[in-house]
């Protein structure tokens, strides 16, 4: 029983999202201390909802960094298919939140493929790939909607409750929140327990060695890169349900954000090194950031500020907190 | 024996015929001629050296930030917090000379608040070398540029062009020439000279290339990342100046998505963001390359999101080309995949 | 040789891509009328991708055309003066008649329009000025003090006369807004709103998410807050859509300036979050650019103070003095759109 517990002990104190969970909980109390009112049922649940979008957008790019690569395209994707989703809704070719949905999904995952074929195919690093068809999406967002909104009287009502209220979890969650928990879920199964998940991992850490071991590599880049576009675009769906409105400049300068939050939740930009759950914690630090910001009652124009210098804070622990686990661990070897 | 000997000599033969053609200097020569070219033909104004000037002068703003960042993507690493430099130390140039500083000492002001700021993106950097230059410089991008909208708020600053040589900075020409293309093209020379003609030039490449080998074999890599950062800082001091000196007022939130771009230039002149790969003639060629195709498909009035797209896909489309051969040659030579991302 | 045709393939879809970029943007042949379409006139916006702006340019280029020239729209990539400034010199190189522009920046354009001016080129102001020395004159959609005012009053109306209101910003950098906010805080030094408490003014940098949260703290942080007057589409929009969400409709109330067709959802007849806000046409604003800079290169308009012109539409406009030293013409007050009339003009603009 104790060996059990000291094991498990010996498992917390070396894992990566214990550091992580450590810096997220300071930020907490830490504002909870200037504002009372930022650790109660209500502003985390409104929190969660309005950044249900970053966070699911994060899982997408998680799984691009952790192949060794980088998609910064995800926000213009987001906006593309977002908006092509809406056209059609607002023109009536489908009235359901469903389909538009699905639709949007489709939409993004075109997009993800044409990225990855660049990638795979064309041979090009995935950042030049990616800074080039972020132009061509977004110039694309700007074509199809003609310089115009999609205003929230053209959807249909149906969508628009669907991002305010519980009904998927039979009351428990707000809808995207839910379905951002399933993507979760589902996603932290696939990493790990999947042969598709480990070799996520191993094209990562040693695409020579994933080569030689028979992993067809540019399949995985390939599948991967369609799978980020994918969830670019049910954040595309997600956003537009939440604001009611699709606007050809939505999501601009978000994958910086993505980024920020899959690299402060310790997923290595080499590829190969990285967990869901990290990318969560990773997440809701970028989403608590956002939140706390106007609640702490500071200056409007110092939030930048202190937005930066939280975020640099906050990698700078989690390294040295990392180096103390290391030292601890070989110190605990050495005896 | 024999056959790997011929076929040694195959590959051989079709480098120096072809390669020529697919070298991405010369592509992007080609690429370059063509543009103007098509810029001529197809606006009877594009010619006009007074006005292509003036359009010339508006990018080497920006295009002074190529030099460094060539230096940092050939280390392998990647600024982003260019953009919030020049503006942090715009702001300050501003300021202090609205705080009543001879426009001499503000302009100090700004290019020892540009080389900070680098210093300080080095220093994190060499100091917790586990972390990654994007994701640090992602953090002081959102800092700096935090700093400059604590100092300025809502207000911006202003007055700037009452000081006459300071307006001539950017504005002053020697016949149709202006200044600033003479720094450019002077510091486009000290830049490529460094990078391909001394030891520390090597050295960039030996770290971008492997940066464990290059640590063992003696190059001091850290101070030279250090050195680098800084350098990127102090070029972004010199960029605000001349961005002070064109507006003549400045808000905290210019030069925005400058680091894109400077990367992009840097990129379609063939330097690779992996490291260790790319030659400094092909950063200026296509700095004038992006600027000019522009600056002449503004001239006819195509819609600015087209030309973003545009962009975008030659980006695309001139990186793939010498890919086609070198995946080619790459799988006649023997079978093993060509390392990619 | 298949590398060689590599090369000229991609080569040919640059070209492609050009040549059919190129009669999209092209301007479109004039209408014949009495004018000569040897004339052009530009139009430089904000930005792109905005329905306010699309608008205003519409606007423009269908007054230049009925009076028988050529119209360039231009929308900056970025909404950035150095965008706005790339684009001037390519119309100044390209010798245009008269160039309108939406500033981004009062000041940073000078150099830029005044390099223009002394290239014969007429440039007037609109939306959104540029300082009196880079203009002829301003067109402004309605004069600032109105605004403050309207907002003002509105304020006063929707709290019944006293307590706490916040203001919900784009941009801290905004000068337009900046301007109307300052405007409003002088008039509300005045007695009749003298019970009226301004808590924070928050900006939302006209993004969904950043106004949302900022929205949420003001109703966190100011439990007794009545009235959040956004002079921002996307401010008030996002504010109202708070609001509704949490049920708030009736006990904290929204007001300001905004698109109808992206307010409709929130205003109309029964509980809605805003009962009524302002705006004026933004094709009426383009419009009037056209007619004045027609006016100006024909000679009969230099912008000088007191001068007047009928324009096609028939109105009178005036020349008068602007708040920064220079001249305006104002083309009336702010436009209210309430319950009864948010229905038709949702599918406007």
């Amino acid at each position: 029983m104790q060996s059990q517990m000291k094991s498990l002990l010996k498992k917390l104190k070396s894992s990566r999202e214990l550091s992580l969970f450590l810096v997220l909980a300071i930020i907490c109390v830490a504002v909870q201390l200037r504002n009372n009112s930022f650790l109660t049922a209500k502003t985390i649940n409104d929190m969660l909802k309005n950044y249900s979008t970053t966070i699911m957008l994060s899982l997408g790019m998680m799984s691009v960094l952790l192949i060794g690569g980088i998609d910064i395209s995800v926000a213009s994707s987001l906006a593309f298919s977002g908006m092509c989703a809406s056209l059609m809704m607002r023109d009536g070719v489908y009235s359901s939140t469903l389909v538009m949905f699905l639709v949007s999904v489709g939409i993004g995952m075109l997009c993800g493929m044409l990225v990855g074929l660049v990638i795979t195919q064309g041979k090009v690093l995935p950042i030049i790939a990616t800074l080039g068809l972020t132009n061509i999406f977004r110039g694309a967002t700007y074509i199809v909607s003609g310089s115009r909104w999609v205003s929230a009287y053209q959807f249909q009502s149906t969508f628009k409750q669907f991002a305010q209220t519980n009904t998927l979890s039979f009351g428990l969650v707000n809808n995207l929140v839910f379905i951002t928990i399933v993507c979760y879920a589902v996603f932290f199964v696939i990493m790990k327990w999947t042969r598709f998940g480990r070799r996520i991992y191993a094209v990562g850490s040693n695409p020579e060695a994933a080569a030689v071991s028979g992993i067809n590599i540019n399949g995985i880049k390939f599948v991967v890169y369609s799978m980020a576009g994918a969830f670019a675009g049910l954040t595309g769906a997600m956003y537009t349900a939440l604001y009611a409105s699709a606007q050809s400049d939505m999501g601009m300068g978000m994958e910086m954000d993505v980024i920020a939050a899959c690299v402060i939740g310790g997923v290595s930009l080499n590829g190969g090194q990285g967990s869901v759950v990290g990318v969560l914690l990773g997440a809701l630090t970028m989403a608590v950031i956002g939140k706390a910001l106007p609640l702490i009652g500071v200056s409007q124009f110092w939030q930048t500020a202190i937005k930066g210098l939280i975020i640099l804070t906050a990698i700078i622990i989690n390294v040295l907190t990392q180096r103390m686990m290391r030292k601890n661990a070989l110190k605990e070897r050495e005896i | 024996m024999a056959t790997q000997n011929k076929r040694n000599i195959v590959i051989e033969k079709e480098k120096s015929l072809k390669s020529l053609f697919l070298r991405w200097e010369t592509l992007l020569i080609v690429l370059f001629i063509v543009v103007n070219i098509m810029n001529a033909s197809i606006s009877k104004n594009y010619l006009n050296t007074a006005n292509l000037f003036t359009a010339i002068s508006t990018f080497l703003v920006k295009g002074f930030i190529a030099f460094p960042m060539a230096y940092i993507l050939v280390l392998g690493d990647i600024d982003l917090s260019v953009g919030s430099t020049v503006a942090l130390s715009a702001t300050l140039l501003g300021v202090s000379y609205n705080a009543g500083l001879p426009m001499g000492a503000a302009i100090v002001v700004a290019l020892l608040c540009g080389t900070l700021c680098g210093l300080i993106n080095g220093i994190i950097l060499t100091k917790f070398t586990e972390l990654a230059s994007m994701i640090v410089t992602l953090g002081t991008m959102t800092l700096y540029r935090g700093i400059a909208e604590m100092i300025l708020g809502s207000q911006s600053t202003g007055g700037l062009q009452n000081v006459t040589w300071f307006y001539n900075l950017y504005y002053a020409r020697i016949g149709a020439v202006p200044y600033i293309f003479i720094v450019f093209c002077v510091l486009a020379i000290a830049f490529g000279f460094v990078l391909h003609k001394t030891t520390f030039g090597r050295y960039l490449y030996a770290i971008g290339n492997n940066r464990v080998v290059a640590r063992y074999s003696g190059i001091p890599v850290q101070t030279i990342r250090l050195i680098c950062f800084t350098l990127v800082g102090f070029v972004c001091g010199i960029s605000a100046i001349y961005y002070a000196s064109w507006m003549g007022t400045v808000r905290f939130d210019i030069a925005t998505g400058y680091e894109l771009e400077a990367i992009s230039m840097v990129v379609l002149g063939g330097i690779s963001t992996a490291g260790g790969k790319g030659n400094f003639p092909g950063t200026v060629i296509s700095i004038f390359t992006i600027g000019l195709l522009k600056y002449g498909l503004g001239l006819i009035n195509v819609n600015s999101q087209t030309i973003l797209m545009i962009i975008g896909a030659i980006l695309i489309i001139v990186v793939t080309i010498p890919n086609i051969r070198v995946q080619k040659s790459a799988t006649k030579l023997s079978k093993t995949p060509a390392k990619s991302c | 040789m298949k590398k060689l045709i590599a090369i000229v393939l991609s080569l040919m879809t640059v070209f492609a891509l050009v040549a059919c970029a190129q009669p999209a943007a092209a301007p479109a042949a004039a209408a014949p009328a009495a004018g000569d379409a040897s004339q052009t006139y530009a139009i430089i916006t904000k930005s792109a991708g905005n329905p306010y702006n699309e608008r205003e340019a519409s606007g423009f280029e269908e007054a230049i055309k009925a009076a028988g020239y050529t119209a360039i729209i231009k929308h900056p990539a970025e909404i950035t003066a150095e965008a706005q400034i790339t684009l001037i010199n390519e119309l100044v190189a390209q010798g245009v008649s008269g160039i309108a522009v939406a500033a981004n920046d009062k000041d940073a354009l000078e150099t830029a329009l005044k390099a223009a001016m002394t290239a014969g080129i007429k440039v007037v102001s609109l939306d959104s000025s540029v300082n009196p020395a880079s203009r002829m004159t301003h067109i402004n959609q309605a004069g600032v003090q109105q605004v403050a005012q309207a907002l003002a009053d509105a304020v006063l109306d929707l709290t019944k006369g006293e307590g706490d209101w916040a203001i919900l910003s784009a941009t801290s950098t905004a000068s337009n807004q900046n301007a109307w906010i300052e405007a409003q805080k002088e008039i509300m030094k005045g007695d009749k709103y003298s019970k009226l408490n301004l808590v924070e003014v928050a900006y939302g940098d006209d993004e969904y998410q950043k106004s949302v949260d900022q929205t949420q703290a003001l109703l966190q942080n100011y439990p007794n807050l009545k009235v959040i007057c956004a002079p921002t589409t996307v401010g008030i929009a996002a504010a109202s859509k708070v609001i509704t969400d949490a049920g708030l409709q009736g006990k904290v109330i929204v007001t300001g300036l905004g698109l109808p067709s992206e307010m409709a959802e929130f205003m109309g007849s029964g509980d809605v979050a805003c009962p009524y806000m302002f705006l004026w046409n933004p094709i009426d604003v383009g419009r009037v650019a056209a007619y004045a800079l027609v006016e100006m290169v024909n000679g009969s308009l230099t912008g000088e103070l007191g001068q007047s012109f009928t324009a096609a539409n028939g109105t009178t406009y005036t020349v008068t003095e602007a708040g920064d030293g220079g001249t305006e013409i104002i083309i009336g007050p702010p436009f209210a759109f309430t319950a009864d009339n948010i229905a038709e003009w949702k599918t406007v603009y």
